[in-house]
């Protein structure tokens, strides 16, 4: 279907243990999606916003699922495995190398304002990643409307995200499917 | 429960949780305090709180809190183990549902859910900022930053995001040392 040369696994590598190692403040999900869409393009925006939502049913930690996902489509069983032991080699070393220097490093007062101020940039990113993929995800007044509604009844009305996706996703995508056959036919 | 294997018990912990854990890391932390401190005493409150600060400070998920824990109580080898048990067992069934779902490319119900579901990830993930901005006790510089780091990265696509977390990290520190 496409022609594209296959993305060498020595890159997929390269770039999940950089994603891993620097995304300071959480939001991995934004930073995959910076790297795989935006800059390097070896994604479309909506293959990879419907790997996330599989990612986000799906039990476990969105982020790695998300890594496992692109790892998948890029180069199979091989580059799941490669995107997600290189995303989480960088922070198990850093995760204990804290852990080693955590009496010096809790015990400082900047510290607080500092992780604040990471996790205020992280969110930022994250919020540019909504706002790309709102544009791309409306393409008419029925996904505008899913969007809402997801949004409204997970976010503001906290109910559970599984059933709320369990009921809006599948009429979203038969709104779709049928649109699509009239734009065909 | 005294003589329990330690590195047996760690994966009777976490493996469950790998596939319990629905709608990302935050449902595992409620269990896993429960399991390390309460049931299993292998800290106090206070430590895991410490452990759980210490994860976040680090780069990667917040889950990264679970090999921290196995680090904690049985050195690298039980670090090593915690991430398998927490990340292996949903690694899989996700690679299962991805290869599925990528093998089926280009077909008009493969294209419908892709085009039907995107939507819904866009309104999940504005729902999870919410979530986000409402949990901790972020003041109007945060929404500030928040607002201002998704303008930059709107008007200039490639500016690097490490750049823009040591300016906030600059910026927060300073504003705390002037008493701010």
């Amino acid at each position: 279907m496409d022609h594209t040369p296959p993305v060498p696994l020595a890159k997929i590598y390269g770039l999940f243990f950089r994603i891993g190692l620097f995304s300071f403040g959480g939001q991995l999900t934004a930073w995959i999606h910076r790297e795989v869409v935006l800059v390097r393009g070896w994604m479309t925006n909506e293959e990879f916003l419907s790997g996330m939502a599989l990612s986000q049913i799906l039990p476990g930690v969105n982020s790695t699922n998300t890594a496992v996902f692109v790892g998948q489509r890029l180069r199979g069983a091989w580059g799941a495995t490669v995107a997600i032991t290189a995303m989480l080699t960088g922070p198990f070393f850093a995760v204990i190398l804290a852990g080693i220097l955590y009496k010096w490093i809790i015990g400082w007062h900047g510290v607080q304002s500092i992780m604040e101020g990471v996790a205020a940039v992280a969110l930022g990113m994250l919020a540019r990643m909504a706002i790309s993929t709102g544009q791309s995800a409306i393409r008419g007044v029925m996904p505008a409307l899913a969007m809402l509604i997801t949004f409204v009844a997970v976010g503001v009305l906290r109910w559970p995200m599984l059933w709320v996706v369990a009921v809006v996703a599948p009429i979203s995508v038969l709104i779709c499917y049928f649109q699509g056959r009239r734009d065909e036919g | 429960m005294k003589d329990e294997n330690i590195y047996l018990a760690l994966v009777a912990i976490l493996a469950p949780l790998s596939i319990a854990a629905i709608g990302g890391a935050t449902g595992i932390y409620a269990p896993l305090q429960h399991e390390t401190v309460e049931l299993r005493q292998w800290m106090t409150p206070r430590e895991f709180i410490d452990l759980f600060a210490i994860a976040r400070l680090a780069p990667g998920p917040g889950s990264m809190l679970a090999p921290l824990i196995g680090w904690k109580v049985a050195g690298v080898g039980g670090a090593l183990l915690a991430t398998l048990a927490l990340y292996l067992p949903s690694s899989m069934l996700c690679y299962g549902a991805a290869r599925v779902w990528n093998r089926h490319r280009g077909k008009p119900w493969h294209r419908a859910i892709e085009g039907g579901l995107s939507p819904v990830a866009a309104g999940l993930i504005f729902a999870g900022i919410l979530a986000l901005l409402q949990l901790g006790e972020t003041g109007p510089l945060s929404w500030f930053t928040v607002a201002l780091v998704a303008g930059l990265l709107m008007w200039r696509p490639k500016l690097h995001p490490l750049l823009l977390i040591g300016c906030g990290a600059l910026v927060f520190f300073l504003l705390h040392v002037a008493g701010a």
